[in-house]
């Protein structure tokens, strides 16, 4: 499902499944981007930030078209204590790679694999990053 | 043959692309057939353009061919120069039969009369369009081939697209050629001004798709509408928003491609706003600021701005008059402006690539063909 913001239309209430991860987008080129993805956190329920979570920055292939601050952004994971995932979408190889990693972390937040709970492995994608 | 001449014709045929040089020079018709066979078109150019003046010698070219020869580049090339466009007004209801040589030995009599050392060229097109070229001398200099102002009046309306390079003082007197000339009163020049002469005549003849008001009551429940991607996995959850806008810039837009502008301009001349704790200025005086909005096609681009979601829809009607305006260089002022709530306000979602000095923005708002929309 894409969504432009949070909160969800409430008219689609009814025809929507179970929400099993939620990957924010911020554009590194935008400000805006960045600004929406804040504002759109206040409205998720906190059980969904023990592993439900993560934020997916695009467009760090162009080095001089940075908008937004790294710092901003990893004080975010931190603070939201989900992971954050790098990736640049006009390559194909890159897109289909991030691609591939969000499959997986979605079969772990949907309880498809058994015995790595989405918290569990929330953790485990943490400590590696603080290495 | 003049010396100046032969080279003048060789760096007019050095600026037409290899391909284009043949079809030119048969439009251009001064050298024959036979003639032509005998240039090879496949060698590079700078010996193209010596066989060119080399028959052109033969012929005894004048600067009149010469000149002849440079409106035709500029006819099919007009994009590269900047055009202005002017207004003539007339008082009085009689419409005057258009008289052609009237209005060019009329034209020629008044500026020669105030200055004799200018050239003067017509050529005249299907579309009712009178193409004039003007060489610029000084009362003591012979013209300089190398400063030309072009001049396209369509006889028809009254309207006068005037690309004027460098002299900019000789344009008073053009301008009162051109009045005297086509028996006008008077000539204004309007805040109008591109590189695509064409655009710029959709606008003033309004040949380009107008958005018409559609008023509906309720929205209509768009069940058929073309689902964005064929994968039927994908959905959208802001679907209505994205229609909504989609209409909005319908309406606002019309539906085909839009003239090709590169400005637009505004100047503010307006009162700084702000609450009482941030006060910029201590007296009550203007805050003079520019702000130009620059992109390889500006409409476009402001009509992808919504869809991309970098601005709100609606779009601010400063920028989305500016076809029906027919201007793209607007004067905000305080009092009687233009638009009610006197400053502007853009909602733009992201200062994207805005940079400037201290009272000017310079906004890029370029477009990359074919769907996404960046700045880079």
């Amino acid at each position: 499902h894409l969504a432009t913001s949070l909160p969800l239309p409430s008219e689609r209430d009814h025809l929507r499944p179970r929400i099993d991860l939620i990957a924010f987008m911020i554009d590194i080129k935008s400000k805006y981007s960045l600004k929406n993805v804040e504002a759109s956190l206040a409205h998720v329920d906190a059980s969904f930030f023990l592993g439900k979570v993560c934020f997916l920055v695009t467009g760090v292939g162009r080095v001089n078209y940075c908008s937004v601050e790294m710092n901003a952004i990893w004080k975010l994971g931190e603070v939201y204590c989900s992971p954050v995932l790098f990736c640049e979408l006009e390559l194909e190889g890159i897109r289909v790679a991030t691609a591939q990693r969000l499959v997986r972390m979605l079969q772990i937040c949907a309880g498809h694999i058994p015995g790595v709970s989405a918290l569990c492995f929330g953790s485990l994608m943490r400590n590696s990053a603080d290495d | 043959m003049d010396e100046t001449v032969a080279e003048y014709i060789r760096r007019t045929v050095l600026k037409i692309p290899r391909d284009e040089i043949k079809t030119m020079l048969q439009k251009w018709g001064f050298l024959s057939e036979t003639q032509l066979q005998t240039i090879n078109f496949h060698q590079i150019k700078e010996n193209i353009s010596q066989d060119v003046v080399q028959l052109c010698e033969e012929n005894s070219a004048d600067i009149k061919q010469a000149a002849v020869l440079d409106i035709i580049y500029n006819h099919i090339y007009p994009n590269k120069r900047v055009w202005s466009v002017y207004q003539m007004n007339k008082t009085g209801e009689e419409t005057e039969f258009f008289d052609l040589t009237d209005f060019k030995k009329k034209f020629k009599r008044r500026l020669r009369s105030a200055l004799k050392n200018v050239t003067i060229n017509f050529r005249e097109y299907e579309d009712n369009a009178i193409w004039i070229r003007i060489a610029w001398g000084t009362p003591y200099t012979k013209p300089n081939q190398y400063k030309t102002s072009y001049v396209v009046y369509h006889s028809q309306t009254p309207y006068v697209f005037v690309s004027a390079s460098v002299l900019k003082s000789n344009l008073p007197l053009l301008c009162q050629a051109l009045v005297v000339a086509s028996n006008y009163h008077d000539i204004r020049e309007m805040e109008l001004r591109s590189h695509s002469l064409n655009s710029l005549k959709d606008i003033v003849f309004k040949r380009y798709s107008q958005n018409f008001q559609t008023y509906c009551p309720r929205p209509l429940q768009e069940r058929n509408v073309a689902p964005e991607s064929a994968d039927l996995r994908i959905i959208q959850e802001n679907r209505h928003e994205k229609e909504r806008i989609q209409r909005v810039n319908r309406e606002v837009f019309g539906d085909g491609p839009q003239p090709q502008l590169e400005f637009a301009q505004y100047k503010l001349e307006t009162m700084f706003k702000s609450d009482s704790k941030m006060d910029v200025l201590d007296k009550k005086e203007p805050f003079r600021c520019m702000v130009k909005f620059s992109s390889p096609h500006l409409l476009e681009s402001l009509k992808s701005l919504a869809p991309a979601g970098m601005a709100d829809a609606p779009l601010s009607p400063l920028l989305t008059c500016i076809p029906q305006k027919a201007r793209n260089y607007f004067k905000i002022r305080e009092k009687k402006s233009l638009f009610p709530g006197s400053f502007m306000k853009i909602i733009f979602k992201d200062h994207y690539r805005a940079w400037g000095r201290r009272d000017s923005w310079n906004i890029d708002v370029s477009k990359k063909f074919p769907s996404s929309f960046s700045g880079y």
